[in-house]
């Protein structure tokens, strides 16, 4: 186990360095040989604090979903280091690592998918209190019952099986299940986007009162930016495996400065006519290319529409502070 | 004379769990050359009452019980199967949520472009290809002509819903149906996507219904708005009252629960709280009743209707809530 003596501040929960996460792509039926990588995440550098929730958004493809999982040790990181609470990560293995687990959790988009049909929510909510030891026979089903009655559920609902659930009462499942283990730390991929969205503001308002509750911190993974505005402290903005810009959420929002933000805030649409008949649009052309082999220099000059010559080559642009913590990685700001 | 006007449609689907009351009672219409959106949960009824209008409903064990759905002067629940057919994807089309299961793996974007064209206009194969170029290169699709032989899985997302429009254009038709076109995509693709309809629908003359979940998407498409609760529709108002001054404590929960992009601080949600009645189950009285914060004991065992409370603007709720109001309210908490 890996340990750091000081961390950067106080506060800070979770430190990820030059986070990268490859997956190789093979050819050939027996011999297979490795003709290439996907590079879903490529070299990302950031914090989390504690009691905080980062928002982490970018479209399909990004790499969101895979840093989430490689923060939780799911999906193996390629290189980089992990410091939760000081310990580092990547190194852990077997019993280290499972033991580390109870402090951190996920809950995943579908609800539908995530709950065994055959299991019981008691003992799918109880299931992590056996797992770690933490509590066996009637302690248990006390702890059950009461998880239900935090996530807003009747605990009478014990015996009952997943199917005889809405979507909405699922995900409250699905987050009761996470806080079984008292965990600091929850990585919540794309929480709501399953649900209906008049069921999707009780989940919200849910997360946001546990946090205060219980002094979570939530590490918030969606492509809704309405959503992610609202729950969310800090955001960080994804592009082709990169982070391109991470500010405090009301800085994001009003002075969005690299065009990757810019054009995907005004994208997305707000109930008001009064408002969209003002708006003025920036369409991004085409499509997000292939991680496959992402674009030399800025990933994103292929779409920007303030491309340079300077963007079109190496070295890419830094990912700098750009005054007050508002980090963007553009040479039109640097 | 409206193009096209629904009358007392009512759709049943006959399971073994019990009677599915789909759609309820729906009447709308549709004049040349607007746009409607119809908005609703999961469930509501929005893409059964399409597909009833194109009766594209499985039989069984679905079943459109009772109504009258008038295009153009004809009652299409009247017509037999084959002048039915004639109609779909040539004066009427419809586009569908997810390209990828709408479009046929194993045939060439080509094969199924030209197919309609050559059914429905009588053109032989190097006039439908010819057409199907034109209708490509209009959806924006670079290299069109390559891109001819090009199977689906070839095309992004974004790339593929714009080759569904350019089959759903192929005839020029009268009304398009999209249902959910963007729901599966990025915004910035769905920026596109709505981007093309708009101009598309302005230079092809035709009128369109956008089904959606996401009342934010129609504040800057739609000419008219229906909101669609457990198959009724609940609200119909232009697009101007249905955001500023919503009667329908439904349409009301909904703008409240809805995270706004440009909100002005860090406020708790106002959910709506509950979840919709079980159509095999149909409530009586308002189906909306339980999860209403204006209820009143006549909405347990009255199911109001549609009420005209202005011009063009329509509710059915026993209360009628000032919406205009109780938005002002909230936002001066708010600030």
């Amino acid at each position: 186990m890996t340990t750091i003596d000081a961390l950067p501040t106080t506060q800070t929960l979770l430190r990820i360095q030059d986070l990268k996460v490859h997956f190789p792509v093979m050819a050939g039926l027996i011999w297979q040989r490795q003709m290439g990588s996907v590079q879903a995440v490529d070299g990302l550098n950031f914090e989390i604090r504690q009691g905080e929730t980062l928002g982490l958004v970018g479209e399909s493809g990004c790499g969101k979903s895979t840093t989430g999982k490689a923060i939780l040790q799911l999906e193996r990181p390629t290189a980089g280091q992990i410091y939760f609470a000081g310990t580092e990560l990547t190194q852990l293995r077997g019993e280290d690592l499972r033991r580390q687990r109870r402090e951190m959790q996920m809950i995943f988009q579908d609800p539908y998918a995530s709950l065994n049909p055959r299991m019981t929510v008691g003992s799918i909510v109880g299931e992590p209190l056996e797992v770690h030891g933490l509590a066996t026979g009637k302690a248990k089903r006390d702890r059950v019952a009461e998880l239900l009655h935090i996530v807003g559920l009747n605990p009478k609902f014990i015996t009952r099986y997943p199917h005889e659930f809405s979507g909405g009462q699922r995900q409250r499942i699905v987050i009761a299940r996470a806080l079984a283990v008292n965990p600091k730390f929850i990585v919540a991929d794309e929480p709501i986007a399953a649900l209906d969205v008049s069921i999707q503001a009780q989940v919200v308002n849910l997360m946001q009162t546990l946090q205060d509750e219980l002094g979570l911190t939530y590490l918030f993974i969606a492509h809704d930016l309405s959503v992610v505005r609202h729950i969310s402290d800090r955001v960080a903005v994804m592009y082709l495996g990169k982070i391109v810009e991470l500010a405090d959420r009301v800085a994001l929002y009003e002075n969005a400065l690299h065009p990757y933000t810019q054009a995907l805030l005004s994208a997305v649409p707000i109930p008001d006519p009064a408002i969209e008949a003002q708006r003025e649009r920036i369409i991004l052309e085409g499509d997000v290319p292939s991680p496959t082999n992402p674009p030399q220099g800025c990933r994103f000059h292929t779409r920007c529409p303030y491309v340079m010559d300077e963007c079109r080559q190496e070295p890419e642009p830094e990912f700098k502070d750009a005054g007050n913590g508002h980090h963007v990685a553009c040479h039109l700001v640097h | 004379m409206p193009l096209l006007d629904v009358k007392n449609l009512q759709t049943r689907f006959y399971t073994s769990e019990g009677v599915v009351q789909a759609v309820n009672d729906v009447s709308f219409q549709v004049n040349d050359q607007e746009t409607v959106g119809i908005v609703g949960e999961s469930g509501s009824g929005k893409s059964m009452t399409m597909l009833s209008v194109m009766r594209l409903i499985p039989q069984p064990p679905g079943k459109i019980t009772h109504g009258e759905v008038v295009f153009e002067g004809q009652d299409l629940l009247q017509l037999s199967l084959r002048d039915i057919r004639k109609l779909r994807g040539n004066r009427i089309s419809m586009i569908f949520q997810d390209p990828m299961t709408s479009l046929n793996p194993v045939l060439t974007v080509e094969k199924q472009l030209t197919e309609a064209i050559r059914v429905h206009l009588n053109l032989d194969k190097a006039a439908a290809r010819d057409r199907a170029i034109e209708l490509l290169e209009h959806v924006g699709i670079p290299a069109a002509r390559d891109r001819l032989r090009n199977y689906p899985h070839q095309f992004s997302g974004g790339m593929r819903q714009r080759v569904m429009i350019a089959m759903g254009l192929a005839c020029n038709p009268k009304l398009l149906i999209a249902d959910e076109p963007t729901t599966a995509l990025d915004v910035t693709i769905q920026a596109q996507i709505v981007e093309l309809v708009k101009r598309l629908k302005a230079e092809l003359n035709m009128a369109v219904i956008w089904i959606t979940h996401d009342l934010s998407l129609l504040a800057s498409l739609a000419d008219r708005i229906l909101v669609m609760y457990a198959g009724q529709i609940v609200e119909s108002a232009s697009l101007d009252q249905l955001y500023a001054n919503p009667r329908h404590p439904y349409t009301l929960g909904l703008l409240q629960s809805i995270p706004r992009l440009d909100e002005a601080q860090k406020a708790a949600l106002k959910p709506v709280d509950g979840m919709p009645p079980d159509l095999t189950d149909y409530p009586p009285g308002c189906p909306f009743a339980a999860r209403c914060p204006y209820v009143i004991d006549r909405c347990h065992t009255e199911d109001p209707t549609l009420e005209a409370v202005g011009d063009n603007h329509a509710v059915a709720c026993w209360v009628k809530p000032n919406g205009a109001e109780v938005l002002e309210k909230a936002r001066a908490i708010a600030y």
